[in-house]
């Protein structure tokens, strides 16, 4: 899509994106460069000085050979499909509830946005107290049977609770969306559905949900690559279970800034991070592939 | 329409209500905990209702986390990132929808391409690169001329630090490049006809037009600078710029005495109010920005 | 004041040619009309002239400099587009002063020549509201008024008046005619309403597909359409058309086995060749069956417009509109003559559309404009 009309100079919109251009210059790209070289390269031995060693795919064959690391891409995918699956399922509930406008639903509709606005961390500690295994919500059913529930023993249990912080915090978003796309299909539409002598579920069945999912479509793909390489699932992650215990929690994101963070292995982590940057490149692909089809729906 | 539907209607509200617990719940759990003795708050099953110790839990929480910088830090940051954002963000879609430059699909993919390249997946070279910004033009310099200069800016512990590269994401251009492309193209050409050049043009017409554009922005731009955690966590290793976020990991109670719950949950109350009063006062806004940035 | 003078102007976008050399003068305070149907190039033209468009070949001059380079600002045309592209954010007054604040024109001056504006086009009250609290036919005066304030040589018109309800289109159709007669600046107007631009026009040109058709008078072109497209596209209902052989002698053609008079001095030349013919509905008439001179008919339908009526009636398949006020009712069914009268019959070429008697026209009309091939 161009504008039809234009103005002329080659100076102006130089100038323009300067600031923009300088700003991903030094942020982005300059640091993705060296994250191109570290994955290829090692540094020389001995922290010594001179250039560092071009090693080929040496580095990627290290982390691919990892055990651990698969374990974490297994951990990763199981939490992404999960929490995706949980946070849109809820959100879409309750889009298609308040959808209906029936008296008062513009308040469901205030709060349901809420989650979004608190940061990943924030959920993290919260839900971390409300899952506690000693007080808080949930503590109640160790009474009953001690250990029944206990994030901070169980690999299982902190998965679940990871993922909870995720989809709850996720379902602010989708529901955004959702009620987005559900007031964009025509009123008319679902008013000529009603001549046709269909009620209110049969229309959600046969209209609201095929003209909604390319917008379900577009939140399944973002979902999907917020939760496997975002912020919040470091977020998450490193104010509920850090990884722990055992691991079990320790996803692709939290490895890869840990494992930087510990300074340990450059190379290692680099290599890492262009696997992920390969995957949101996918997801990406996906998402603008389906997004030029979109058009169509409007 | 008219439409009798009791029984649905019902069932329709029930889930609405169950919605709203689900939602509400947690937050009305981080409220009732932080008003609450460290005996109330670790009885088992949990009381709902909220004690008398709300005042001494947030005071406890401010100090174990030092709020008062840390707040602080967090409002400056989030208003430079807000502001900043907005401008760079008018600029560079002004220059990918106004002219018709060679470069101009060079740089709206350098953009695009940003959106590939999240912190977590650069967390050292972005580390490194804000220890020493003028690294690149060094290189570039001796690479080119072989001259060696001693060009430093660190911007470790600094407000620039924790602003810039947050300004450099792309959202905020392509909410931009949005709303340029739904302007008539007559707009441009009348005004063109009645003489404004590209500059008066986006100071007399674009930027009063992109007024609730703006606001949108701002709203999104203020919430997600706010809720920034790995970045500052990164590159604060003083306390005196430590944000509201990261000082969030402090409130985590210690497991080896009885969890100071109460004095975690106030201190999270504190730290997650700001962009949860933009969204909630300013939803308008903030749904409409959010929803437009993904088109 | 001024004039153009379009020379051989071409615009292409990639390979598809918009504008296929178009060669035109406006003579100075002359109301031009473009007239032809979407994505004829009328409005490319015309944004050529603006200089919103580049100019892909060929020259347009306005006042003996030629302007392609030039920008918009530089060339003393204002220009009213069809959504009239008010700046939504800026009243009445701001909207028809831009041109003059962006120009530097001191406040008072600015003032005064936005009060003097505001009152030729009828908007002295209304200078505090914002375009969206305005109507159409204010919203359209407001673009008037601040096309006009620049004083321009130039106004150029994007089919202004197609966003307008029926009846403020007349209403402001003749403002345009006034405001024309009062400051007589050279004006293009483009449309594609045939009404438009009959009664708007000092000079009509036609154009189709990248082409002018034709270029005259109103008057001309309604009676002597240069080509069948012409013939169509001017006149309502269009031009029934039907084809034929002219006879050896050239004095008739065959219309369901019956002979149709037509103008000697026409046929002549073409005789035995078979062409295109071509009568206006209002020229058509009709007869109880069986008169003299007039072909079996059976009516088809008949639309009531109260101050006439158009039936259509069928010959063989072939239908033809009959209208004017004085065309008589006949029922559906009914079986009718249809008489056309040789003098209003006009004969086209089948193989390229043009009018069989182009040539002598010109003799007849020694004050017609260029025309372009």
């Amino acid at each position: 899509m161009n504008k039809r009309t234009v103005f002329k100079s080659w100076w102006l919109p130089i100038a323009f994106a300067l600031p923009q251009l300088l700003l991903i210059f030094f942020f982005f790209y300059w640091p993705a460069t060296s994250v191109l070289t570290w994955a290829f390269s090692l540094e020389p031995a001995f922290g010594g000085v001179g250039e560092r060693l071009f090693v080929g795919w040496d580095n990627f064959r290290e982390v691919f050979a990892d055990t651990e690391y698969w374990r974490s891409v297994s951990l990763s995918l199981f939490f992404a499909f999960s929490a995706t699956a949980l946070s849109m399922f809820i959100a879409f509930v309750l889009a298609i509830c308040v959808d209906r406008q029936l008296k008062g639903s513009g308040l469901f509709r205030f709060f349901y946005i809420w989650p979004y606005a608190i940061a990943a961390p924030a959920v993290g500690l919260a839900f971390r107290f409300i899952f506690a295994p000693e007080s808080g919500l949930i503590a109640v059913v160790n009474t009953w049977s001690p250990d029944l529930w206990n994030p901070a023993k169980f690999g299982s249990h902190a998965m679940i609770l990871v993922i909870v912080c995720f989809a709850w915090k996720w379902i602010g978003y989708n529901f955004i969306f959702m009620t987005a796309g559900l007031q964009s299909i025509p009123r008319s539409l679902i008013e000529a559905s009603a001549m046709d002598g269909s009620g209110p579920v049969r229309r959600a069945l046969d209209l609201q949900i095929p003209l909604l999912a390319p917008t379900l479509f577009f939140l399944l793909v973002l979902n999907l690559t917020e939760s496997f390489v975002g912020p919040d699932t470091y977020g998450i992650v490193d104010l509920t279970t850090e990884g722990g215990p055992n691991k079990s929690t320790d996803v692709m994101v939290y490895r890869i800034v840990s494992e930087a963070f510990r300074g340990l292995n450059y190379s290692g982590a680099a290599a890492q991070s262009l696997v992920l940057i390969a995957l949101i490149m996918l997801f990406t692909f996906i998402q603008f592939r389906y997004v030029e089809r979109r058009v169509h729906y409007k | 329409m008219i439409e009798r539907t009791p029984i649905l209607n019902a069932v329709t509200y029930f889930i609405m209500f169950l919605g709203l617990l689900l939602i509400l719940g947690p937050f009305w759990m981080i409220f009732a905990a932080s008003t609450q003795s460290l005996a109330q708050v670790n009885t088992v099953p949990f009381n709902f209702v909220p004690g008398a110790d709300f005042l001494h839990n947030l005071q406890a929480a401010w100090q174990r986390a030092n709020l008062g910088p840390a707040l602080f830090n967090s409002l400056v940051t989030s208003l430079l990132v807000m502001s900043g954002k907005v401008i760079v963000a008018a600029l560079s879609a002004f220059a990918i929808v106004y002219f018709r430059s060679p470069l101009r699909h060079v740089f709206f993919w350098m953009v695009f391409l940003t959106l590939m390249l999240p912190l977590e997946v650069r967390v050292i070279p972005t580390y490194n690169i804000a220890a020493d910004v003028f690294a690149p033009v060094r290189w570039l310099i001796q690479t080119l001329t072989g001259i060696e200069l001693s060009l430093q800016w660190n911007l470790l512990n600094s407000y620039s630090g924790l602003v810039l590269p947050l300004i450099a994401t792309a959202t905020g251009t392509f909410l931009y490049r949005q709303f340029y492309m739904t302007l008539p193209d007559e707009l441009a050409e009348a005004a063109k006809m009645d003489g404004a050049r590209p500059l008066r043009f986006f100071i007399d017409i674009l930027l009063p037009l992109s007024r609730t554009n703006m606001l949108a922005l701002a709203t999104i731009m203020f919430v997600y600078a706010w809720n920034q955690y790995l970045w500052p966590k990164l590159m604060t290793t003083e306390a005196d710029y430590q944000t509201a976020m990261v000082a969030m990991r402090t409130l985590v109670p210690n497991i080896n005495s009885l969890p100071e719950w109460n004095i975690s949950m106030a201190g999270a109350l504190i730290i997650m109010l700001p962009p949860l009063i933009v969204v909630a006062v300013l939803q308008r806004w903030f749904v409409r920005g959010l929803v437009s940035t993904e088109k | 004041m001024a004039e153009i003078n379009i020379r051989n102007v071409r615009k292409s976008y990639g390979r598809t040619q918009i504008l296929h050399g178009v060669d035109l003068d406006f003579k100075s305070g002359e109301f031009v009309v473009i007239l032809g149907p979407s994505g004829c190039g009328k409005s490319t033209l015309l944004r050529m002239i603006a200089g919103l468009e580049e100019i892909s070949a060929g020259e347009i001059s306005i006042d003996g400099t030629v302007v392609n380079d030039l920008e918009p600002r530089d060339r003393g045309c204002s220009m009213v587009f069809q959504n009239y592209a008010l700046y939504p954010h800026m009243n009445v007054a701001a909207n028809i002063g831009y041109a003059l604040k962006v120009a530097g024109v001191p406040r008072a001056e600015r003032d005064r020549r936005i009060t003097e504006t505001a009152r030729i086009v009828g908007l002295e009250e209304m200078l505090d509201r914002k375009p969206a609290q305005l109507s159409g036919g204010q919203r359209q005066r407001v673009a008037m008024g601040r096309a006009i304030i620049r004083e321009p040589k130039v106004f150029l018109f994007d089919e202004p008046l197609s966003n307008l309800d029926a009846k403020l289109r007349v209403q402001m159709r003749v403002e345009i005619r006034r405001l024309h007669k009062r400051l007589s600046a050279t004006s293009v107007f483009v449309t594609h309403d045939q009404v438009e631009a009959m009664t708007l026009a000092d000079k009509l040109i036609v154009m189709n597909k990248g082409h002018v058709e034709q270029v005259g008078t109103p008057l001309e072109i309604y009676h002597r359409p240069r080509t069948r497209f012409v013939g169509t596209f001017i006149g309502s209902p269009a031009m029934n058309f039907f084809d034929s052989t002219i006879a050896p002698g050239g004095n008739f053609v065959l219309l369901d086995g019956i002979q149709m008079a037509i103008d000697p001095a026409l046929g002549r030349d073409n005789a035995g060749s078979t062409v295109s013919v071509g009568i206006r509905p209002e020229h058509c008439r009709l007869v109880k069956a069986g008169t003299a001179n007039s072909v079996p008919a059976t009516v088809d339908f008949v639309e009531e417009l109260g101050s006439g009526r158009n039936v259509h009636v069928d010959i063989d398949g072939t239908i033809f509109a009959v209208g004017g006020d004085e065309a008589p009712f006949f029922e559906t069914g009914a079986t009718v003559g249809l008489q056309l009268p040789s003098e209003h019959i006009h004969l086209f070429s089948r193989d390229t559309g043009l009018r069989l008697d182009d040539a002598p026209a010109l003799k007849h009309n020694t004050n017609q404009s260029t025309v372009a091939a």
